[in-house]
């Protein structure tokens, strides 16, 4: 059967996880932002408006984190459950910050709980203050826990002599050459989808019908977040480019089906590979690559050629790699438009149909963020951990992972479907015109 | 005090941390679901929901603070633990994440049924009965390595009178700490028909605690040789932890300092549990690994003692204000949380 072997049964388990956890861990590190945002220009400019989003988007993020904190525990086990080898070997070198994300997200957890339940026992300001701690150990859950996956993909901080792992500088593990590009990715890309996502919200609540202006300050709001975010996302993109030419140039040209080592490189998008293993149909943009790879036209380019079979990764990556880049140039268009459309008053940005592009995107950056990290992860293979071990050194040798992994998927089921039908009903049966209509009679009331 | 010594303390402490903590959250599930089932209709509900809403995801955090420090101390532990681990530990966590989201779906959404409330105080004792078994595990004779990888003897555990030994302590000892905690917040609250239950509840846990904590003591005279006697050798610390239950129960007969009554019932198992682990040691698994051969280099371990140090000067105030907040705010645990400050 298809489980048969531990090894590849404990990819797929993998997998699973992490592309179910990713979304909630992706809300978990973007959301407390907007949180904060939304809370400081309610004070900023006395609009409730923006207190409500606040407060809105929190009792939502409540329930996501919650299945984020779930989703999370079993990756950190499943780590050791399906790789006991590799955590035996790594415990050695990059505990350390896994042992900080458990920090991090147990000082967000804390604030967060503080926050969610004292809107009524401090002023807004004060209240404001338990947001920063938030924000921060959210960012901060976001860089430890990619710092590791940054050491899997360009190790240091360590000798390996003769399968024995020498010599440990837990310090310099952190720091690899991976790291900046990764963490900065990963926190950009975060705060660019969460912003898409309550644009989709708000622009759906347009088309449905609600004129509400808190919803048009919603939207106008997560646009302009989002702008910033998808450029800074496509900028710090070309410097992992540079860094994946320098340092994993396999992962790279695996990416690019780029087979012979060349200067002058083009870039190749779509398309699809024969059985001579050419391509065909693919769009050719010449001298991409080179440029994307050291930032010069006619700089040379590592091809497959100069790696052995066994260690190159598989050419599926590159479908990934064009679903991570097409959206996500597509959603820096969508936002400039967006934004200038709204400065040059041109009035298709408030039509239906540019609303309902609006809503797409939010579901296609989250594609995005799982096309990334299957480009990642996938692109990384053979390897788990890059030139010194590979996954099929690291997996268990237990029978029972197949049957694990049936468990598993029915448990993202269940939770997938249970966050959806608990979302709907907060937000459905509490819509923001009534809770808005309640909090200006209570107002009034005061007043008097 | 040589390093492996210090990490795997602060192990330990996490882990009675987490077990102290989880177990007054899946009592609570277990009781509010019986309260429900028994007809007693929410006379627990508010006062248990109150409490954990806050707190619950402090509570897990606890439990990842173990497995990630267990790892990071000793690695070697990854490899053993992580191979024979897979079923027991998948099944636990499938069912603290059922329990864990639908806890937070029913409290942040909008009210479930009764079926959910019966599923939610199932889990709260099977998890602790799952997680337990490890216990019995780390005592040797279910694991033998073939090829060099270590592979767990399902059917010794599952027969074997010391892991239901183990299970029948870890269910007494979460409906005991869980009923007391919970008797002395009820107090608090001022709700004197959820302190009478709870108080009920306590009393008729006591005993077969006792009695189950006994049983494994008596297991384990004819389980692995040793591991007895090093216990006999804390003989004190057992004796200690017996006569602090004993004023425990005699506080909640006598109605009165149910404050007393609790730090007390944490001096109880805080001894026990550490006279337990002292008594362990040095195996983390017998016979396979012991702390000294799986322990990590020197380097991560000071850096992870240092990071420690860090991370609790920043916890420490922050659970602080958290307890502050919501488990000694009069107004709070009373209900009308209503002030601005």
């Amino acid at each position: 059967m298809l489980f048969d072997d531990p090894v590849f049964a404990s990819r797929l388990l993998t997998l699973l996880t992490l592309s179910f956890h990713i979304i909630y861990a992706t809300i978990g590190v973007g959301v407390p932002l907007f949180i904060m945002i939304a809370h400081w220009l309610g004070i900023k400019k006395n609009d409730y408006h923006y207190i409500m989003m606040a407060k809105r988007w929190a009792r939502g993020y409540l329930v996501t984190v919650a299945v984020g904190v779930v989703t999370g525990t079993i990756i950190g086990l499943q780590l050791s459950l399906l790789w006991p080898n590799f955590m035996e070997l790594a415990g050695n070198i990059i505990a350390l910050p896994l042992f900080m994300e458990v920090f991090a997200f147990f000082f967000e957890a804390i604030f967060l709980g503080i926050y969610s339940y004292t809107w009524d026992r401090f002023n807004p300001r004060k209240h404001f203050l338990l947001l920063i701690p938030v924000a921060i150990g959210a960012g901060c859950s976001a860089l430890f826990i990619t710092i590791v996956n940054s050491f899997m993909n360009s190790p240091q901080g360590f000798d390996f002599i003769d399968g024995q792992l020498v010599n440990a500088n837990p310090l310099l593990a952190l720091f690899t050459a991976a790291m900046p590009t990764k963490v900065s990715h990963v926190l950009a890309t975060a705060y660019m989808t969460v912003a898409f996502m309550f644009a989709a919200i708000a622009a759906y609540k347009l088309i449905k019908g609600s004129n509400h202006v808190y919803h048009k300050k919603a939207l106008h709001m997560t646009m302009k977040i989002g702008l910033v975010f998808s450029i800074a996302a496509a900028v710090i993109g070309d410097f992992s480019g540079k860094y994946l030419a320098e340092y994993q140039p396999e992962k790279l040209a695996a990416a690019e089906w780029h087979f012979e080592t060349e200067e002058g490189a083009p870039l190749l998008m779509y398309g699809m590979l024969d059985e001579n293993q050419d391509v065909k149909y693919a769009i050719k943009i010449p001298f991409a690559l080179s440029i994307l790879a050291h930032g010069i036209p006619t700089s040379e380019v590592i091809g497959l050629d100069q790696f052995p079979e066994e260690e190159t990764p598989p050419l599926i990556i590159h479908y990934f790699f064009d679903l991570m880049v097409t959206i996500g140039g597509f959603m820096v268009v969508l936002a400039l438009v967006y934004w200038l459309g709204m400065k040059l008053s041109w009035s298709f940005v408030k039509a239906n149909w540019f609303h309902w592009i609006i809503v797409l995107g939010g579901p296609l950056s989250f594609l995005a963020i799982e096309a990334g990290w299957w480009m990642a992860e996938v692109g990384r293979q053979p390897w788990i951990l890059r030139g010194i071990m590979t996954v099929d050194q690291a997996a268990t040798s237990s029978d029972y992972v197949g049957l694990m992994f049936i468990l598993f998927a029915a448990l993202y089921l269940v939770l997938g479907i249970g966050t959806i039908v608990v979302l709907r009903r907060i937000f459905k049966n509490n819509p923001v015109e009534l809770e808005l209509e309640q909090y200006e009679a209570k107002q009034g009331g005061e007043a008097k | 005090m040589s390093l492996e010594i210090l990490g795997i303390s602060v192990l330990w402490t996490f882990l009675f941390g987490y077990v102290m903590l989880g177990a007054i959250d899946f009592g609570a599930g277990f009781f509010n679901a019986y309260s429900i089932m028994s007809g007693k209709q929410h006379i627990l509900s508010k006062i248990i929901q109150r409490y954990l809403s806050p707190v619950w995801e402090v509570t897990n955090v606890f439990f990842v603070f173990f497995f990630v420090g267990i790892v990071g101390f000793f690695p070697k532990s990854a490899f053993y633990f992580g191979t024979i681990l897979l079923v027991p530990a998948s099944f636990a966590i499938i069912l603290m994440a059922i329990r864990g989201s639908y806890y937070a779906f029913e409290t942040y959404g909008t009210k479930g049924h009764k079926g959910y409330a019966f599923m939610y105080g199932i889990s709260g004792l099977l998890v602790p009965a799952s997680l337990s078994v490890v216990l019995a595990i780390t005592e040797g004779g279910f694991v033998s390595i073939v090829d060099g990888n270590p592979v767990l003897d399902y059917w010794a555990l599952f027969t074997s009178p010391l892991s239901w030994s183990v299970v029948v302590l870890a269910l007494a000892a979460v409906l005991y700490i869980s009923a007391v905690f919970l008797t002395w917040y009820a107090n608090k609250a001022g709700d004197s028909r959820a302190t009478t239950l709870m108080r009920k509840y306590a009393l008729s846990w006591a005993v077969p605690l006792i009695v189950a904590a006994g049983g494994i003591i008596f297991e384990l005279r004819f389980h692995i040789p040793g591991h007895f006697e090093r216990m006999l050798d804390l003989w004190w610390m057992f004796g200690l932890s017996a006569i602090l239950w004993v004023a425990t129960v005699w506080l909640l007969w006598k109605q009165k300092n149910y404050g007393v009554a609790v730090w007390l019932l944490i001096g109880q198992f805080a001894l026990a549990f550490y006279a337990y682990g002292i008594s362990h040691y040095p195996y983390l698994l017998y016979p396979y690994l012991t702390i000294h051969e799986g322990f990590t280099n020197e380097a991560m371990a000071i850096s992870l003692v240092v990071v420690f140090v860090l991370g609790f000067i920043l916890l420490v105030p922050s659970i602080y204000l958290l307890l502050k907040l919501f488990l000694f705010d009069k107004d709070y645990v009373e209900g009308n949380k209503k002030k601005k400050e």
